[in-house]
């Protein structure tokens, strides 16, 4: 299994810690799904220190922090969340989001290869979420970055794998890179799917967190990476057009 | 004093990063900028505050 920049995880499931109804089903959906990994982020705190709540949940459960920069729109502003990040979640690690169009929350890759190397160089690890482009891929590899993580579809759209052919085309291309597609899942077929292409894990969070059972389905989302997983290992048939009989034919009785 | 924190204008008596902290009651595990430029934990004590100086105070927050 591919390691992410040295740490192999227990299961390839990355959890968002957004939009649940409750705090108490956020931690839930961890507790019975087993994802390992979870999103954060860092936004103003209040009078109330609501932050230091939230922390101390995520602390308690255990799992490995990975503070993104959700929001930002300039190489400035996602470099200095990621120091501030790095400070308050104790981690080198950084989910590097730059976003480059409103509706759509589609990377501006331009962008992103430059705050990557920025961040490499200052120590960081950086999990970029990027398109599925194999030249921007090439370019965050050279910026320094030890995995890539394309997007499915674009974020909280729920629609799957929309350009399968592509993340087909960048697994073979990047072999021995941990790859992750990040955003744009909605059901666990689809990150099944991302799974079965070889991909090493898959990162969601509306899919779980909007769900009218979140824990449900985050239980739902891990039996699915798993299975993905485990058919790639088993090495799938190829589909073909025409049927081959499963049964042997030598041997039937003449009637 | 007259900054902008967090956004909101605020009227303070602190001089130093640190103390605005103490003053605002933002404690625990947050991160500090001041204009847009990070400033580490342990240079808040002797980072002087001046008129209009922006400055943001991040916690952890839910995130995707």
């Amino acid at each position: 299994m591919r390691a992410f920049y040295g740490t192999e995880l227990a299961n390839p499931l990355m959890l968002g810690t957004a939009q649940y109804p409750s705090p108490a089903i956020l931690e839930r959906a961890f507790q019975d799904s087993g994802a390992g990994v979870a999103t954060v982020s860092l936004r103003r705190e209040g009078a109330g220190g609501a932050g230091q709540s939230f922390w101390q949940m995520i602390r308690d459960l255990g799992v490995q922090v990975l503070p993104n920069t959700a929001g930002c729109h300039t190489v400035k502003e996602a470099v200095t969340t990621a120091h501030m990040a790095r400070e308050v979640f104790d981690t080198p690690w950084i989910k590097l989001e730059l976003i480059g169009h409103t509706d759509s929350l589609q990377p501006d890759v331009f962008q992103l290869v430059e705050a990557a190397r920025i961040l490499t160089e200052d120590g960081f690890q950086v999990f970029p979420y990027t398109t599925e482009d194999l030249i921007v891929g090439e370019r965050l590899l050279a910026a320094g970055c030890k995995v890539l993580m394309p997007w499915g579809a674009p974020i909280g759209s729920g629609r799957g794998l929309a350009n399968e052919y592509a993340l087909r085309a960048m697994r073979a291309e990047f072999p021995d890179v941990p790859l992750v597609v990040d955003a744009g899942i909605g059901l666990p077929s689809h990150a099944a799917r991302a799974m079965e292409l070889g991909y090493d894990a898959v990162l969601l969070n509306t899919a779980v967190a909007r769900a009218s059972d979140p824990v449900a389905m985050a239980c739902a989302m891990m039996q699915a990476v798993r299975a993905g997983q485990m058919a790639h290992q088993a090495d799938p048939i190829e589909a073909r057009d025409m049927a081959t009989p499963s049964t042997p034919v030598i041997g039937k009785a003449f009637l | 004093m007259k900054i902008t924190l967090n956004g909101e204008p605020r009227d303070v008596a602190a001089s130093t990063l640190a103390e605005l902290l103490v003053e605002c009651e933002l404690s625990g595990r947050v991160a500090t900028a001041v204009n847009e430029a990070f400033v580490p934990a342990g240079l808040r004590a002797g980072h002087a505050l001046a008129e209009g100086d922006r400055v943001e105070v991040l916690a952890p927050m839910q995130g995707g």
